[in-house]
């Protein structure tokens, strides 16, 4: 924390007469607040210190010490570093007071909590399980609960094949499942409440909004299974002829449990599969792991490692942002022939990845300090005809095809509006942040990387409408290619890795919360580590996940027809939103 | 009339019906017609899909084979391609979108996660593989497969087609198929055709925690 923070919040700390301490064990930073005064401590430090943005809610369990912590990342949106706050609440009847009230982006993180680590959220207005389902044996992200096919607490693990034959899980286990049932349970009389609970939230919330209203209200389903929802998301909508009441979201279908894994590997093995967290754009992802791991150990990638670093994020960014424009496109009802076009420059992309790292889709390529194998010269050539010639070529067509096309302006202006305001206070990120009027981009508020030496604008726009996330997508592509131009002309010889590639990496106690703009909005990664080859927590703040929070706002009064398309204008990767 | 067997036809053509009619066994034609018209359900589940949407698209162009026409509902599909990690909740969900679909249907398993559990078989809510519910014709191996492999596999299910014979088509033998018992979700996903076993499991486990704290309370007495 820089020094200017820390005297500026100083006066306010000393009003607390030493309640509020420093978290001062080594590699942590931050301040522990007593729970009673959480609530009181976070509404001064948004009202008087201008900490308006709440980037991340998380918990950690140290079983060892007896409790849990909840940590909160709050920034500013004007820009600057972190506030961390953390809580610490006892195992037994773990508890804490809700910021629902104060920042209403909170919602979907506590509920997230709750669900896996078993913290309840006072004053939390829906607080119902949000990957798992209600009525799940335990929270699987205690330290304490065993997953099914659970072998040692960390890997590597010893041998499969004692004697020469493999052994199977399965084999150990074959209910494959540690499951706890509970005393005389009866399968036959179970009765499950997920879906009644998911039903009576929907109406309480559609109720406030049309209480005078007579005429019927009709509840549909949209999803998991449908076309439009881009994977298995599932939203429960409350109809009134053709109208928005009241939608909920409903996640889950695609949970795999990457941040229960993650504590099992080590942090070298996390690297794939940050991959198919948002399997869009595996090499964002493989940043901004690489690069929190590289906040705890203190490591500088060498220079050419940081230029092929951003060539590929920029790389991604243009495949994600032309990809959706096709998707949008899809979603508006032009079938697949959009798509098409979008698809074709996605391959030339993926041909450049998969001759660097030997893979299309999971690159697994960024290692610890730097990139896994350099990248050839005839690869930096393919890379300067696309960005030189074929990418703006494409996306000028786009844009002639699309930005004035009647029938887009028609259906995406106006539609799906989150105002300034609310964008921040749901914690909104990326695109749909930034179509709201919030410039605000972690590439220039908090610069990471090299992205401080290349000239590029953060694309804005101010209506926050489905038209206006098109457009800063658009223009959002354009600046990726200005600073891959810039990359690929300033990118030095030199070695691409700090050091000797290695499978265990030494990463000192400490905590570290590594974020970077990927292209769905704020990506962070929040580790633990207390100096074993295992992260002791590993948690996922994942843009897509938090940037859906706002989705009944932008949807309700609006058409059912429209719902489809604001949630494409959101952007979201089924495998970032459940992890 | 002569009763023909018209799986090996042996009469002939009229003169002038020659190079207008072809004479083939009817599997033949059958099987012809189906392999090359394999409807995959549009229904994606993680990364696979995205592979699978490629391979639709134009530089790989499954319509080569017949199978452009992806079809939302499983009233229209032949062929469920499960592109991506089976969760437990979602089971419920493909095993009841499989009850649905109109024989002959098949199943195709896209991936390492489908297949077997994949990279996220020791999560605690990921099905290992979705062969545990479904019969799976095909196998699909990569995490994810590329199109060309997921467009073999489509040329190893047309293979597996070919070799069908209406005369012992399961879904033209006399009695209902079954339909597949949906999973429910209690404290675990819980098969129905479990529910036995699962009952004398609590029971055991109720059992050995008893035992556990009667140990437990006479170490301390």
């Amino acid at each position: 924390m820089s020094e200017q923070t820390t005297a500026a919040t100083d006066p306010l700390i000393a009003d607390y007469e030493g309640k509020i301490q420093r978290d001062n064990r080594t590699g942590f930073d931050g301040y522990v607040v007593p729970v009673e005064l959480l609530i009181s401590f976070v509404n001064r430090l948004k009202n008087e210190r201008g900490y308006d943005y709440l980037s991340s809610i998380t918990s950690v369990d140290y079983e060892q010490d007896g409790y849990f912590e909840v940590v909160y990342h709050l920034y500013r949106i004007l820009g600057g570093e972190s506030m961390t706050l953390k809580v610490r609440t006892g195992r037994e009847t773990p508890q804490v007071p809700s910021l629902y009230h104060i920042f209403p982006g909170a919602d979907l993180q506590e509920r997230e909590v709750w669900d896996l680590m078993g913290i309840k959220f006072e004053g939390h207005p829906d607080l119902r399980r949000v990957l798992l389902w209600e009525g799940f044996y335990g929270h699987p992200l205690q330290k304490d609960w065993k997953e099914p096919y659970f072998e040692e607490e960390i890997k590597p693990f010893k041998s499969r094949w004692p004697e020469g034959e493999p052994s199977y899980a399965e084999d150990k286990n074959p209910f494959a499942d540690n499951v706890q049932y509970p005393a005389d349970f009866d399968p036959t009389k179970w009765r499950e409440s997920s879906e009644s609970r998911l039903y009576s939230s929907l109406q309480q919330a559609g109720a406030s909004i049309l209480e005078s209203d007579e005429s019927d209200k009709i509840i549909i389903n949209l999803g998991p299974q449908h076309p439009s929802t881009h994977g298995v998301f599932r939203m429960v909508a409350n109809i009134e002829g053709e109208r928005i009441v009241g939608l909920k979201p409903a996640f889950g279908y695609l949970h795999r449990n990457h941040e229960k894994i993650g504590e099992r590997n080590t942090f070298i093995q996390n690297i794939p599969f940050t991959d198919r967290l948002d399997y869009i754009c595996s090499m964002s992802n493989n940043l901004g792991y690489v690069q929190a791991v590289e906040m705890l150990m203190g490591l500088q990638p060498p220079e050419r490692a940081e230029y092929i670093r951003v060539i590929m994020a920029e790389l991604t960014r243009v495949i994600n942002h032309v990809f959706w424009i096709g998707f949008l496109l899809n979603d508006l009802g032009a079938f697949f022939t959009p798509s098409l076009y979008a698809l074709e420059e996605r391959e030339l992309i993926l041909d450049v990845f998969e001759e660097v790292s030997g893979s299309r889709m999971m690159c697994n390529y960024m290692r610890f300090g730097g990139v896994v194998r350099d990248i050839s010269p005839e690869v930096l050539e393919k890379i300067r005809i696309l960005v030189n010639d074929r990418l703006p070529r494409k996306l000028e067509d786009f844009e002639r095809y699309l930005t004035n096309s009647e029938i887009i302006r028609a259906r995406c202006e106006g539609i799906g509006i989150l105002t300034q305001e609310e964008a921040i206070a749901y914690s909104a990120s990326g695109p749909v942040l930034r179509a709201s009027g919030v410039p605000y981009d972690i590439r220039r508020a908090e610069p990471y990387s090299i992205y401080d030496r290349f000239d590029f604008n953060v694309a804005y726009a101010t209506h926050g409408d489905v038209y206006d996330r098109y457009l800063v997508r658009v223009q959002e592509v354009k600046e990726s290619i200005k600073i891959l131009k810039q990359a690929i002309n300033d990118i030095p010889e030199g070695p691409y890795l700090a050091g000797k590639s290695q499978y265990q990496v030494r990463v000192p106690a400490g905590e570290a919360y590594g974020r970077i703009e990927s292209p769905k909005g704020e990506l962070g990664f929040y580790i633990v580590s207390n100096g074993k080859p295992n992260p002791w927590r590993y948690h996922v703040r994942a843009p897509s996940f938090i940037n859906l929070t706002g989705l009944e706002k932008m949807c309700l009064g609006e058409k059912v027809a429209d719902v489809v398309v604001i949630l494409g204008s959101i952007d979201i990767v089924l495998g970032e939103v459940d992890r | 009339m002569e009763k023909m067997n018209i799986n090996s036809p042996d009469n002939s053509i009229p003169v002038e019906l020659a190079g207008q009619v072809f004479i083939t066994p009817v599997d033949q034609i059958y099987n012809w017609s189906r392999r090359n018209s394999i409807w995959p359900m549009f229904f994606g589940l993680a990364c696979c899909a995205i592979e699978m949407i490629v391979t639709a698209a134009s530089r790989y162009d499954i319509s080569r084979f017949g199978s452009e026409v992806m079809r939302p509902s499983p009233r229209q599909a032949d062929l469920m391609i499960i592109s991506g990690t089976v969760t437990k909740k979602m089971v419920p969900q493909i095993v009841r979108l499989y009850n649905q679909m109109a024989e002959p249907k098949y199943v195709m398993a896209m991936g390492a996660c489908a297949s077997g559990g994949g990279p996220f078989k020791e999560g605690y809510s990921v099905v290992s593989g979705i062969d545990r519910y479904l019969p799976v014709d095909i196998y699909v191996p990569g995490c994810p497969p590329t199109p060309q492999a997921l467009l073999n596999g489509l040329i190893s299910l047309q293979k597996k087609i070919d070799k069908q014979m209406l005369k012992n088509a399961p879904w033209y033998k006399k009695g209902a198929i079954q339909e597949i018992p949906v999973p429910v979700l209690g404290p675990d996903l819980m098969d129905q055709r479990m529910y036995e076993k699962i009952k004398e499991h609590a029971s055991q486990q109720a059992r050995e925690s008893e035992q556990d704290q009667s140990a437990s309370s006479e170490v301390a007495a």
